[in-house]
């Protein structure tokens, strides 16, 4: 190879295999792992989906058939959980927006110096176990719980544990900082000048915020919305700790089958239903132009 | 005969579908400021790196001093590159930098302690050794930059667009500079700018190119005074390009018949193309101020524009308008816009270009 | 942007947005504060009796509790040093490499285990392992956090390498420096926020996981374990072992903001 003659175009390809043997032998340790340890085990669990249950609940890797695929569709409990599930995420991410948009506003319109400052305090959240933040409102929402005394000495509410409005507060609390620091990089990111020259072009400060800020920070309310609502539709631990019997989600649900009611092949097929909702939605998103997460 | 400092034979480069540089050959002497030219595209940058090694010809071969550089990486070269963008090393202070070369190639440390010394004062920054280079001003850092290649006395010194991030003043100013410096240590250097007048000003020779071909290899004032092509004429300053056909040697008709008498390099009847330079006309009211053996072409002043040190008219001549450019200078005739003039020139300020 | 008409109506308006934010930093801090307290407080219930470091002691004591956590230390270790070793040269293949066998795919499988939902993740590893026959214990879930770092190592390195002007790694080339010199010298220090970032986010995210280690764990590990404690109700114990892990990420996010300020 290192013949130092003249170079052909056998010997530059040569040289151009060799760079991309370098390439692969870094890429190879993470991918055969990921191979291994992700690829093949969703296989698996696609493979599953089409089995059938033995009685101890294991899959038989015979008698292959479309149960658990048509239970999906068929079976009322599922669809109501799956439609639950679905519209918790959606409302929880339509919240977290709702709030999330004028904080990160707020934040971005501050000097460097506060706009830091500020931004610090949203990162202890983003950082802080989920688990922990999770629990502080059972604490909270408990029986004698802060807000539960509030509540009750406003004469609005009694202790709202083990409801549906205990799990939007958990799933808006745990997942807001994801919704706010896309939506702060694209507020702050904007260019002010374009604004101006709206309002120079006399525009309302309504009409320039409508068609010249929240266009501009599209990307930000996108990639925010995603990152909220995919944890939200597999929310397992918050309506685990927070939420009842009747607020089982569609995370609750899988966990059940694989973990308390022990049939694989439905929970299987069920944990694949969520991811396809997931690659839909994530498709979307780059298709709206992102290029990473 | 010597060998030459660069051989360049037969080199292409394709990335893919696209060719970068077309077979080209060429030779750079030892100890020449030597000036690749040309459009952003025309495969100047590609060129140099391929002398670099940090790309690989397609095909063709590199030799340094007669060695055939083949497919050696960029460490086993024995040049050094003065990046677009600089590429100093951030984490490391000017020192630091300077001597990086010096250590990899195992150099002791007194010996490195005493070149990076010197280099630092060649580039006159004595002073800031210390510094980081988020902490210099771009011109400073333009410096380091070119301590850091020279401390290894390459060959060969490449430098790609080395003045392209600095503003007009200090490019000037390190215009100079460089130029000094190469004489003082003798390197060959070998410079890729899209700047014409950076070229001009600082080569010994220039190679201009065009979509991957060298279309002219030539000293600075020859490209200038004697472009080969349409292509190299325009590029190179401004100029005024008219049509017309060879009728004998020396002669050529305009498309409106009038006849000039011209440089021509080609039989009778070949079309051509006229390049004259806008500064090598003179306006005069009459045709008696004319020296005798100009040509005189009668026409209108449609345009007139004062740049300062120069006045600029546009001057129609029927079947063209023509630049004009006269100096501005304590005597000298202005004209009015609509006067009738006589433009004159120099038979050999005309070049007739076929291609 | 500052309030340059000085409107009645924009300053009304920011004054709302002033509000508004301190409303949500309220809401962010006042679970988090209402915990802390309380797990410094004499009484077993939510009524304030006295300062006290009596549920510390407990937690001290609680030998399941320590077990968990020493667990839990084990596994964030291992899968963050061998999560970032691998995502780190996964980052370098995919950004300072035009192209080698298989590179669209790799990148699409490295970004399948962040937009994956926990559960189906949890699940599948599950399915995987007892196909295999594999017996659950500490192992399978250092295995398992390993599987979902790697994503989240190499995103953050990416976006490091991504910022690095390649010139510099030419430049190192064009000075000497072989290709392990070259990456010693110039790349590896220049990358290193990006890849203690990277740990970082590994180690985080290995000492949160509750789901994915339900499924494949033997032991328990903290999270675990004190998800067990909690669905079987509120104490002032687990109140202290919730300040000792909101500690700990303050710890970590200060440090790391720390670290990203001397770069």
């Amino acid at each position: 190879m290192t013949t130092d003659g003249p170079v052909t175009a056998e010997l530059e390809a040569d040289a151009e295999r060799a760079e991309s043997r370098r390439g692969l032998f870094l890429a190879l340790p993470s991918y055969i792992y990921l191979l291994f340890l992700f690829a093949l085990p969703l296989l698996i669990i696609g493979v599953y989906s089409f089995a059938s249950r033995s009685r101890t609940g294991m899959p038989k890797l015979e008698a292959w058939n479309l149960d658990s695929i048509t239970k999906l569709f068929t079976d009322d409990l599922i669809r109501s959980i799956f439609a639950r599930s679905l519209i918790v995420a959606i409302l929880t991410t339509a919240f977290c927006l709702l709030v999330g948009y004028p904080f990160a506003y707020y934040i971005a319109t501050r000097s460097e110096k506060t706009r830091n400052i500020l931004l610090v305090f949203v990162m202890i959240p983003f950082w802080t176990n989920f688990l922990v933040r999770t629990y502080a409102w059972r604490v909270l929402l408990g029986e004698d719980g802060l807000i539960t005394e509030l509540g009750r000495f406003l004469n609005l509410w009694d202790s709202m544990l083990f409801t549906l409005p205990a799990v939007y507060i958990g799933l808006v609390y745990g997942y807001l900082p994801f919704m706010v620091l896309p939506l702060y990089a694209a507020i702050e990111r904007l260019d002010w000048s374009l604004v101006e020259a709206a309002r120079d072009l006399y525009a309302s400060g309504w009409v320039a915020f409508r068609r010249v800020t929240l266009p501009l920070t599209k990307q930000g309310i996108i990639a925010g919305s995603i990152l909220v609502f995919i944890p939200s539709l597999g929310a397992y631990v918050t309506p685990d700790i927070l939420g009842g019997a009747k607020t089982t989600l569609i995370g609750n649900y899988v966990v059940n089958q694989f973990l308390t009611a022990r049939n694989w092949p439905l929970g299987s097929s069920v944990s694949m239903a969520i991811m396809v909702v997931m690659l839909i939605a994530t498709i979307w998103y780059f298709r709206s132009g992102a290029k990473t997460l | 005969m010597t060998t030459a400092a660069v051989g360049i034979k037969g080199v292409t480069k394709r990335f893919g579908d696209v060719v970068a540089v077309d077979h080209i050959d060429l030779e750079i002497a030892d100890g020449e400021f030597f000036s690749l030219l040309g459009p952003s595209g025309c495969g100047k940058t590609t060129t140099l790196r391929m002398i670099a090694g940090l790309e690989y010809p397609t095909e063709g071969s590199i030799t340094i001093h007669g060695e055939e550089m083949g497919l050696r990486p960029p460490n086993k070269r024995p040049v050094n590159t003065v990046f677009q963008s600089y590429a100093l090393f951030p984490h490391m202070t000017v020192t630091g930098n300077v001597a990086f070369g010096l250590q990899m190639q195992k150099i002791s440390e007194d010996e490195t302690r005493r070149r990076v010394g010197e280099a630092i004062d060649l580039v006159r920054l004595s002073g800031m050794e210390n510094r980081r280079p988020g902490m210099l001003s771009g011109g400073q850092q333009q410096r380091v930059a070119l301590a850091r290649a020279l401390v290894n006395r390459p060959e060969v010194l490449l430098l790609d667009e080395p003045l392209g991030a600095l503003d007009l003043k200090l490019r000037q100013a390190m215009q100079l500079e460089l130029k000094e410096i190469q004489r003082e240590v003798g390197i060959t250097f070998v410079y890729v700018t899209h700047d014409q007048e950076e070229a001009l000003t600082m080569s010994d020779r220039i190679a201009v190119m065009n979509e991957g071909q060298l279309l002219q290899v030539a000293p600075s004032e020859e490209i200038y005074e004697r472009p080969n092509t349409r292509f190299v004429a325009e590029f190179i300053g401004e100029t005024n390009l008219i049509s017309g056909t060879v009728v004998e040697p020396g002669i050529v008709k305009l498309a409106d018949g009038r006849l000039v008498k011209a440089r021509t390099h080609s039989g009778a009847g070949t079309a051509v193309t006229l390049n004259l330079r806008p500064e090598k006309i003179d306006l005069h009211h009459t045709e008696e101020s004319v020296p005798e053996h100009f040509n005189k072409l009668s026409g209108t002043i449609v345009r007139r524009l004062y740049f300062g040190d120069s006045l600029f008219y546009e001057v129609d001549f029927g079947h063209s308008i023509v630049d004009a450019r006269e100096e501005n200078r304590p005597g000298r005739e202005r004209f009015a816009e609509g006067a009738p003039i006589i433009a004159a020139f120099h038979p050999d300020s005309a070049e007739a270009l076929t291609e | 942007m500052t309030t340059r008409d000085g409107s009645a109506l924009t300053r009304r308006l920011d004054r709302i947005l002033k509000g508004h934010a301190w409303f949500v930093y309220l809401f962010f801090y006042l679970p988090i504060l209402v915990l802390i307290v309380f797990s410094f407080n004499e009484s077993r219930f939510f009524t304030w009796e006295a300062l006290s470091l009596r549920w510390y002691r407990q937690m001290f004591a609680n030998d399941n509790l320590m077990a968990a956590l020493w667990a839990s230390l084990q596994v964030a270790a291992v899968s963050t040093v061998i999560s970032t070793a691998l995502g780190t040269a996964a980052a370098l293949a995919l950004e300072r490499y035009k192209r080698f066998l298989g590179k669209r795919t790799f990148d699409a499988l490295l970004y399948l285990p962040v937009i994956i939902p926990d559960v189906t993740m949890a699940a599948m590893l599950l399915v995987f392992f007892t196909s295999l026959g594999r017996q659950l214990s500490i192992t399978t879930i250092v295995l398992s956090h390993i599987a979902f770092n790697i994503s989240f190592v190499s995103i953050v390195v990416r976006a490091r390498l991504a910022n690095l002007d390649p010139a510099l790694e030419e430049a190192a080339a064009d000075l000497y420096a072989g290709r392990w010199q070259a990456f010693r010298k110039i790349t590896l220090p220049l990358i290193m926020p990006g890849v203690l970032g990277g740990a970082l986010l590994a180690l985080t995210l290995s000492l949160d996981d509750v789901v994915i280690t339900q499924f494949v764990k033997g032991p328990d590990t903290l999270p675990t374990f004190v998800f067990g404690l909690i669905k079987r109700g509120v104490t002032p114990e687990i109140n202290a072992v919730s300040t000792l892990m909101l500690t700990a990420s303050v710890v970590l996010v200060l440090g790391s903001l720390a670290l990203q300020r001397r770069n």
